[in-house]
């Protein structure tokens, strides 16, 4: 018992931890993933790595719903989010059990960034190596929102975020072009901003969309669909853009 | 005995051990095995105990405009009445009460504790508990300590963001929601009143006049009942005393006394 006691997670000369920072390492290695509120709608979409022929690749959900109005994408370690994910799913059902209303957004994200946090400060264990985007419907208000964690166990809620490989393209992206919008138009922006650092298809990219009546995931046909539109609207930018200059 | 500080502990529990594997729920509550001759008739003794304490009367229903709760302040011991004074009706925060049946100072301080934790509650979520939630937060308390000899039988009144709440909750670990309940060795004869009197639509003055009366007519009978007649009102903004009555002179604006004729006069005796 006594060899479980020597902490993993300590503090540089510096004041760095580096078993944390070395956490973000395997999170920046992750698939990459966005998340984007609207005004009645969140979005979250996650790259997919082209599925191996033999596998189900329906059993490789990488948007998972933790309640009937919260859902999760991970950046990271897959079998830690599994851990994770599980334990976020039975504190949401504790909380019913015991104050009989469903969790707010804010409140499973802070428990989930609290356990984060807990292993970076016992004995024996290593930080998880993941940052989560939850996304959700308040069951009371109503009000939509996005919240990030990261392995060293902060949050903050966000009007749109990127984790994982290429976040800061994606991020920097959606800083540029983020706008108020609703419904199909923020659909349109989690993937515009994905395909930034995706290549276009519905075969790489999985989308699932939060909305007051609960999660539905979009399906291949309908992600090409959107993409399609988008391609479109990127050329139809490139010709105007070129278009004037002819015009006398 | 264990003393319950679960509500000041965090969350999750500490680890170590590899058998975290199985975590998620905190373990579930233990206690020491009672230090008695008697292990198996000692629970028996303790309700005995205790049962001439639920001498008591209160009640409290949910109308058009909120939840009037009512309660009396005779505290008694057997024949022998050992306050007149007593607080039955608990604040435990500006917009929730309790009442108070049954042992004294577990009432007192189960109350205090869930209003500790209704506090922590807002500070951590930025939004108050409800009733619901907190009712089953004591609830829960209670049912853990089953079998251990409290004696609580409390009604949680409040109003949050659904309206107004009323919940039941006793140290067996029941809980139930309902419109109407009373508490107590006085509750029968409150019922009577109360129920035969009641309306959704009564106004608070209406609502007031009725708990009042139920409670009297309950101190009148119930010996382990009497005092004070304690009316709270508990509206969208919270609770506030309406009124503390003696029942005693209640006594006398419910039964007033007619003046009859007089039969035969007394007549002073000239003095011999």
């Amino acid at each position: 018992m006594a060899r479980y006691d020597r902490a993993i997670t300590v503090f540089s000369p510096d004041g760095h931890l580096f078993q944390v920072e070395y956490a973000l390492e395997a999170v920046r290695k992750g698939n990459a993933a966005v998340g984007v509120r609207g005004t009645d709608i969140v979005v979250l979409g996650v790259e997919k790595k082209s599925a191996a022929k033999l596998q189900d690749s329906r059993s490789v959900r990488k948007i998972v719903n933790l309640d009937d109005h919260i859902a999760l994408a991970c950046a990271g370690l897959k079998a830690d989010a599994r851990v994770l994910i599980n334990r976020a799913r039975i504190e949401c059902q504790s909380h019913r059990l015991t104050v009989e209303d469903p969790v707010t957004v804010e409140y499973i994200t802070r428990y989930i960034a609290g356990l984060q946090q807990k292993y970076t400060q016992s004995g024996g264990v290593r930080p998880f190596g993941l940052s989560t985007l939850i996304v959700g419907f308040d069951p009371y208000s109503g009000v939509p929102s996005l919240y990030q964690t990261d392995p060293s166990g902060t949050f903050s809620a966000w009007k749109a975020n990127a984790t994982g490989r290429n976040s800061n393209s994606i991020r920097e992206f959606l800083e540029k072009n983020y706008k108020e919008t609703s419904g199909q138009e923020t659909i349109k922006l989690a993937i515009r901003a994905l395909l930034e650092v995706v290549e276009s298809g519905g075969k790489n990219i999985e989308v699932a969309v939060m909305t007051k009546e609960g999660l539905r995931q979009l399906d291949e046909a309908e992600i090409d669909a959107i993409a399609a539109e988008i391609e479109a609207e990127k050329e139809a930018v490139e010709a105007a853009k070129k278009a004037p200059p002819k015009e006398k | 005995m264990k003393l319950d500080t679960s509500g000041l502990e965090s969350a999750a529990p500490v680890w170590g051990a590899p058998s975290e594997l199985v975590d998620g729920f905190s373990a579930a509550p233990s206690f020491e095995v009672p230090n008695t001759t008697d292990f198996d008739g000692f629970q028996k003794e303790a309700i005995q105990m205790v049962k001439p304490a639920k001498g008591t009367t209160t009640l409290a229903f949910i109308f058009k405009e909120g939840v009037m709760v009512a309660a009396d302040s005779r505290a008694s011991m057997g024949g022998y009445i050992s306050s007149q004074s007593v607080k039955k009706i608990i604040e435990i925060n500006p917009y929730m009460l309790g009442t108070m049946a049954g042992g004294a100072a577990d009432c007192q301080f189960w109350h205090r504790n869930l209003g500790i934790k209704c506090r922590l509650h807002e500070l951590a979520n930025k939004r108050r508990i409800s009733v619901t939630g907190a009712s089953k937060l004591l609830a829960n308390i209670l049912y853990s300590y089953r079998g251990m000899g409290l004696s609580v039988g409390t009604m949680i009144a409040g109003w949050d963001e659904t309206g107004p709440g009323l919940y039941y909750v006793d140290s067996e670990g029941g809980r139930l929601k309902g419109m109407r309940f009373s508490v107590g060795s006085g509750s029968p004869y409150a019922y009577g009143v109360l129920d035969n009197g009641y309306r959704y639509d009564m106004s608070v003055e209406e609502a007031a006049e009725l708990a009042r009366r139920a409670i009297y007519h309950a101190t009148f009978r119930d010996g382990a009942s009497g005092g004070v007649a304690s009316v709270y009102y508990v509206g969208p903004n919270g609770w506030k005393k309406l009124s503390g009555d003696d029942v005693g002179e209640l006594h006398y604006k419910y039964y007033p006394v007619m003046p009859s004729t007089v039969e035969q006069e007394m007549v002073e005796v000239a003095a011999a």
